[in-house]
């Protein structure tokens, strides 16, 4: 039904409240029903008489929130009286001269990212874009984002604890055990967020000095690599030839073809 | 990280072609269904030139698999503007990603 309207009419009627938070009456007994396109039985005004607005009483009382709608100040001068009676919150001192279009509210949530049935916590990935093409590495677990969280593990091939997109990734069949639950908390889509530079440093001397440089990760990030890959290392070493396999780069070699090759 | 892949032409009839839609030869791939793995991954054609553009002299033209022609392994690609005539027997890279593996 909503699909029909245009944007004009759908604005002003958001503005009416026709589409406030459904209740179960909208759902089971609509108010409104549609005769052809863009025909509707009820005028506007007549549904919003429908839902008996001026019958219903509040639930919860709007006036608590409204406090005290004025207050009393002093005022100096002799014959000015001593105090005066003022709104508490001032006025606006600008009123736009035409209704001004209030965007849609935002309804519409992304779903969950559904992660591929042959990536599994402790899947060796293959990373096939980025700075670490080739590199195969150890997946720990998705995060809130979609992104697949992964380590080298550091000490083994140089790949730090990273975000990395499914679409970006190939799955081995190489799976480590590894207890995803013993995998810090703290690593979450927050954690990679990039910290917002200083702007005042924007000073002539930054200006002249040329190259940024480059800050040392902080040190809980460090101790944090580095628990995180003991629990990969302790049982990467449990398997033969594993480390050196997580060592070495994937290339595809003469004659050999991705599609008839098995991961 | 890529494989190897030749430009054969433009989508064409025997009098028309169609320059939008290029057609690519993937080494190793014989028939329609060893194509399946190369559908949708993203196709660079890289080349050089001789002004320098954004610190370097080679550029790239990306673009996509798009799906399968024929019976025997060739595959069809549209590219983000559309490949040059002079490209036809050039290499072209067909990327792993994105990758449904």
């Amino acid at each position: 039904m909503y699909q029909t309207l245009t944007r004009n009419v759908h604005f002003r009627l958001e503005a009416t409240g026709f589409f406030a938070a459904r209740s179960s009456q909208d759902e089971k007994n609509p108010r409104n029903s549609l005769l052809a396109a863009g025909v509707y039985k009820y005028s506007r005004s007549q549904v919003i008489a429908k839902r008996n607005l001026h019958k219903r009483k509040p639930a919860g009382t709007v006036a608590a929130a409204s406090a005290v709608a004025n207050k009393t100040v002093e005022v100096k001068g002799a014959k000015n009286g001593k105090t005066r009676v003022i709104a508490t919150s001032k006025a606006p001192r600008f009123y736009a001269a035409e209704d001004v279009p209030v965007p849609n509210k935002h309804r519409k949530h992304a779903g969950t990212v559904k992660i591929r049935s042959s990536i599994v916590p402790g899947t060796v990935l293959i990373l096939l874009a980025g700075r670490y093409r080739g590199k195969r590495v150890v997946f720990l677990k998705q995060l809130k984002s979609g992104l697949l969280l992964v380590s080298g593990p550091f000490k083994i091939n140089g790949v730090p604890l990273k975000r990395v997109n499914q679409a970006y990734v190939i799955a081995t069949s190489t799976k480590v055990d590894i207890d995803v639950t013993k995998v810090d908390a703290q690593l979450d889509d927050a954690y990679f967020s990039r910290s917002k530079a200083v702007k005042k440093a924007a000073t002539e001397e930054a200006l002249f000095e040329g190259q940024k440089k480059k800050e040392p990760l902080a040190e809980n990030k460090v101790a944090l690599q580095k628990s995180t890959d003991k629990l990969i290392l302790d049982a990467v070493t449990k398997v033969e030839h594993l480390r050196q396999y997580l060592a070495a780069k994937f290339s595809l070699s003469k004659g050999q073809a991705p599609h008839a090759l098995k991961f | 990280l890529y494989a190897k892949g030749r430009v054969l032409g433009f989508k064409r009839a025997k009098r028309n072609q169609r320059p939008d839609i290029s057609l690519i030869q993937i080494e190793g791939v014989k028939t329609i269904a060893d194509t399946e793995f190369y559908l949708g991954k993203r196709v660079a054609f890289v080349y050089r030139a001789k002004r320098e553009v954004n610190g370097s002299k080679i550029r790239c033209i990306w673009g996509r698999v798009i799906r399968a022609h024929g019976g025997s392994g060739t595959v069809k690609a549209r590219f983000r503007n559309n490949l040059p005539a002079k490209s036809f027997g050039a290499s072209v890279r067909v990327m792993m990603y994105p990758s449904r593996v």
